[in-house]
């Protein structure tokens, strides 16, 4: 199961890059995705703990499941306008 | 029936936004008002002078919220609107998000313009960074007062 994560702004800093890809053993949830995210990508400990997230171009949240070929995106606070 | 309008402006642009284009969009003869909202970059943020601002988004998702954006306005509010935000590097001065709402009268046009921009800042991903008088560049991290 591959899932596609997406890094903006702020958070493509910090991490260094801007998206990597992520194999799952099993379905999830924002939250489990980033507890995986933070013990195996180098910086993703400095996300905070609830970091506003969309799921395939959708706000989502960290209840929010995760499945094969999801998008998932970090968004760092918007500052459209 | 179905009336003749100008083609919709984007909803991102990386081009100059033509505030005339919007207005041009949503006017209609069964349109009393027009209320549009011109958003620009100014020269300062929290006491520090601001040269230059470099805006992204994530593009696809960023677009698709402002279609959300705009045909939520539209069902809760007789009428058209139509809304652009720029990207790329902008100066002091230039328009950064344009809204126009075009309603039978002047009441939902406001309101509806009002809630397109606020709805905008709040849920399209879209960042800037800004560039400062004295050289040195940051994201722009806090949302700003209302």
């Amino acid at each position: 199961m591959a899932v596609r994560v997406l890094f903006f702004a702020t958070y493509a800093d910090l991490l260094g890059r801007a998206e990597t890809e992520l194999t799952l053993g099993a379905p999830t949830t924002v939250a489990g995705l980033l507890d995986l995210l933070r013990q195996d990508l180098p910086g993703a400990d400095r996300l905070p703990a609830r970091p506003m997230v969309a799921v395939n171009q959708h706000h989502a949240g960290l209840e929010t499941p995760v499945v094969d070929r999801d998008e998932v995106a970090f968004l760092p606070p918007l500052a459209g306008g | 029936m179905p009336m003749i309008r100008s083609a919709a402006p984007p909803l991102i642009s990386r081009d100059p936004i033509d505030l005339a284009r919007l207005v041009a969009a949503v006017e209609a003869p069964e349109a009393g008002g027009i209320a549009t909202f011109t958003g620009l970059v100014r020269n300062h943020h929290q006491g520090r002078g601001v040269s230059r601002l470099e805006y992204s988004a994530y593009e696809s998702m960023a677009e698709q919220e402002m279609r959300t954006i705009l045909s939520e306005a539209e069902s809760r509010w007789a009428v058209k609107v139509v809304a652009t935000h720029r990207l790329g590097t902008l100066e002091v001065g230039d328009v950064a998000v344009a809204v126009a709402a075009a309603g039978a009268h002047r009441a939902e046009a406001f309101e509806a313009c009002r809630h397109v921009i606020e709805e905008l800042k709040r849920r399209v991903p879209v960042w800037k960074r800004e560039q400062y008088a004295d050289g040195s560049e940051a994201w722009v991290e806090a949302r700003e007062a209302q």
